[in-house]
């Protein structure tokens, strides 16, 4: 027979508990694996896995000719696919020191900001959901697709866009196309109020996402943050403005940076940046310039021998490319994506330490990742 | 100055406390495929799910031409005339074959034959392209030194003098300012351009590395894209190192590299010492290879079938004569 031993406190030990989350799991935005250790309800630590979508685009793209891989980086940040397009065609003019027409400038220029409203607009649907509100998806994804509808327009497809081509743009916009984007941005400032109407000064919201996970500026500098997760923290770093690319420096913006660090200045920092978006294209659809669509670019394309490290903005945060040419065969010696959700994720494990197990899933949204872009 | 490279930088506050430290400098990387089975450059490790009952066979560059190319020679040997260089003649030497048992020995041999020994080129024949072998594979990046009229930054020549030796070369490509550093000095360097004011480099965007085999003084480039939030500026840092050679991890001066150095350890199997959680971080722990490397085959062993739909036919249908029998 077998003895037992009863501990009387047994029910009051504080042993901790590890669970995981994920990888499928709705509110981890795709096939994220988060373990938990937790004491009681509180999450002592986390180790956050990935891997789960890695197709090895970096691999893949160094086996393909430099044309090809504008497909490829579709499949990364496949919610901002014409970023990835811009960010990649902009690198490999840099290794060509290639001169890109003032339109096409413009045109990517306003491909970009549809681009950060679309990913805001899946953003705020997503976030707004995990922490319990249904209304502001429904919303959101509304408006998302008259997004896609312009870019279906634009190109023909409303996902992976393939819209971009080194040198230019592989077409010129629709006749009508401008007018339509300027209907839209009415449209959209309207809708960006509704948003806040619904989540800015509601209790429910303030209660979750005010003082949870605050990170001081130079320490979410340190850890590599990026995007808005880092603006909320008070540093004034925005590609767009610090090494301005496309046609950013020939329009007016103001960068939103928050002040306390937390989720809801995170939020806050998204919101602002819908209209100033806006704003951008609004002037850009305006001023958009007469006149060619693609440079002069080599029929075939073999950069000189040498590497570079270019870097814009995505709505995720700094989007970099460092791509190496051999000079002598037609695709890149090595292909290397920044990808900002990836190094936005790593700061999770500083983020949710010492907060609830509720409000794992409030900073998972708040750094806004997506997992075709972290895995790659 | 010397520095004891091997000495783990401070833990960052937000590095990992309750993971054991992988500080094994002298012993294989964990994951790493011996390179005694690797034939040759062609490939160096299969990963696992591949059929184990064969070696991972070298991926010849064309099957069907590599066969052609066996049944060629073996034709000059024995006396008769070569092939004529008609692309209809050589696609129908080996059909007669296709029945015997020697028909499997040609393609053994092609498969068993190193990618390194292409079969000799006959430039008129079609489908030779395939055959033509590339040129060398480069020995490393340019490099080039900075032109006469420009300048380097500031904080490059005070870094300099701050620490001796930190700078062991200087180039500018399309607008990047890039220092070669020594694995010695890396450390005091990142260091130095963290931390002084008209430096400021607060901000490391980005850590990756470019393998290039063939180069003498170590395979890897690891390189450090920084950046300054303070004076909105620029540098890369490129430090030189070998296969197993140990490289101190950067975590202590920014923590963003935690999961790059990860990824590089990963997709390289660049050795970085001192690195708090030094794990593979998206392939699975218990991948063989490094995935990255020049050497690494782009497809394993069953995507070498799909590649052509007529050996896949073949596979498929000698499989169900078989579960017939």
């Amino acid at each position: 027979m077998e003895t037992q031993t009863v501990h009387h406190g047994a029910m009051f030990d504080t042993n901790e508990l590890v669970i995981n989350m994920g990888p499928q799991h709705p509110s981890t935005h795709g096939v994220l694996r988060v373990v938990l250790r937790l004491d009681g309800e509180k999450v002592v630590d986390c180790d956050v896995v990935i891997g789960y979508l890695h197709r090895g685009i970096e691999k893949l793209s160094e086996n393909r000719n430099w044309t090809q891989i504008v497909l490829l980086t579709d499949r990364m940040d496949y919610v901002a696919a014409a970023t990835s397009n811009v960010g990649y065609c902009e690198t490999v003019e840099k290794l060509l020191q290639l001169e890109v027409p003032r339109r096409a400038r413009y045109v990517r220029t306003i491909l970009c900001e549809l681009q950060r409203i679309a990913s805001h607009c899946l953003w705020v649907g997503t976030h707004a959901m995990d922490i319990g509100a249904m209304t502001v998806f429904l919303y959101a994804f509304r408006e998302r697709e008259l997004i896609l509808d312009l870019f279906e327009e634009f190109c023909g497809a409303r996902l992976t866009y393939n819209s971009m081509r080194i040198g230019g743009l592989p077409l010129d916009v629709p006749p009508g196309w401008a007018k339509k984007v300027l209907e839209f941005c009415t449209i959209m400032e309207a809708k960006v109020g509704e948003y806040e109407e619904l989540l800015t000064h509601n209790r429910i919201w303030l209660e979750r996402t005010k003082g949870i996970g605050i990170i001081s500026g130079p320490e979410a500098t340190g850890l590599g943050l990026c995007g808005p997760a880092l603006r909320g923290s008070g540093v004034a770093r925005d590609v767009r403005k610090d090494e301005p690319y496309a046609a950013y420096d020939e329009v007016q913006f103001d960068v939103v940076i928050g002040t306390n660090g937390d989720t809801y200045d995170r939020y806050l920092v998204r919101m602002e940046e819908f209209r100033q978006s806006l704003r951008i294209i609004r002037q850009a659809t305006e001023g958009i310039p007469e006149g060619p669509i693609v440079g002069k670019v080599p029929r075939l394309i073999k950069p000189a021998a040498g590497e570079t490290y270019h870097a814009i903005e995505s709505p995720k945060g700094e989007l970099g490319y460092f791509i190496v040419s051999d000079g002598k065969s037609t695709n890149p010696y090595r292909f290397r994506v920044r990808p900002p959700s990836f190094c936005n994720l790593q700061g999770l494990r500083r983020l949710v330490r010492g907060h609830l197990v509720a409000d794992v899933v409030a900073l998972i949204g708040s750094i806004d990742i997506v997992l075709g872009e972290v895995d790659r | 100055m010397g520095v004891d490279d091997r000495k783990p930088p401070e833990t960052p506050p937000t590095a990992a406390a309750d993971k054991p430290s992988s500080q094994a400098p002298a012993e294989p990387l964990k994951g790493e495929v011996s390179r005694t089975d690797a034939p040759g450059a062609g490939a160096s490790a299969a990963p696992p799910g591949a059929p184990r009952t064969e070696p991972p066979a070298p991926k010849p560059a064309n099957i069907e031409a590599a066969v052609t190319a066996t049944v060629s020679e073996t034709s000059s040997a024995t006396g008769q005339p070569t092939a004529p260089a008609d692309p209809a003649v050589r696609a129908a030497a080996p059909a007669p074959k296709a029945s015997g048992a020697e028909a499997a020995a040609p393609t053994a041999a092609a498969k068993a034959a190193p990618p390194a020994k292409p079969a000799p080129p006959k430039p008129p024949a079609g489908g030779a392209e395939a055959h033509v072998p590339k040129a060398a594979p480069p020995t490393g990046p340019p490099d080039p030194p900075p032109p006469a009229d420009k300048t380097p930054p500031a904080f490059i020549t005070t870094l300099q003098t701050a620490v001796p030796g930190g700078v062991a070369a200087l180039s500018f490509w399309v607008g990047d300012w890039t220092i070669i550093v020594p694995v010695a000095q890396l450390l005091d360097v990142a260091r130095r351009l963290r931390d002084a004011p008209d430096a400021a480099f607060d901000y490391l965007s980005d850590l990756t590395a470019t393998d290039w085999p063939p180069r003498t003084e170590g395979r890897f480039d690891v390189l450090y894209m920084l950046y300054s939030t303070r004076h909105r500026h620029r540098v890369r840092l490129k430090v030189k190192v070998a296969e197993h050679q140990p490289i101190p991890s950067v975590t202590g001066v920014w923590a963003a590299a935690n999961w790059l150095e990860r990824e590089v350890y990963d997709m390289f199997g660049v050795n970085f010492t001192g690195h708090p959680d030094r794990r593979r971080i998206l392939m699975p722990e218990d991948w063989q290879g490094f995935p990255e490397r020049k050497d690494y085959p782009l497809e394993g062993p069953g995507e070498l079938l799909m590649e052509n739909p007529l050996d896949w036919l073949k596979l498929r249908q000698a499989r169900e004569e078989a579960e017939i029998e």
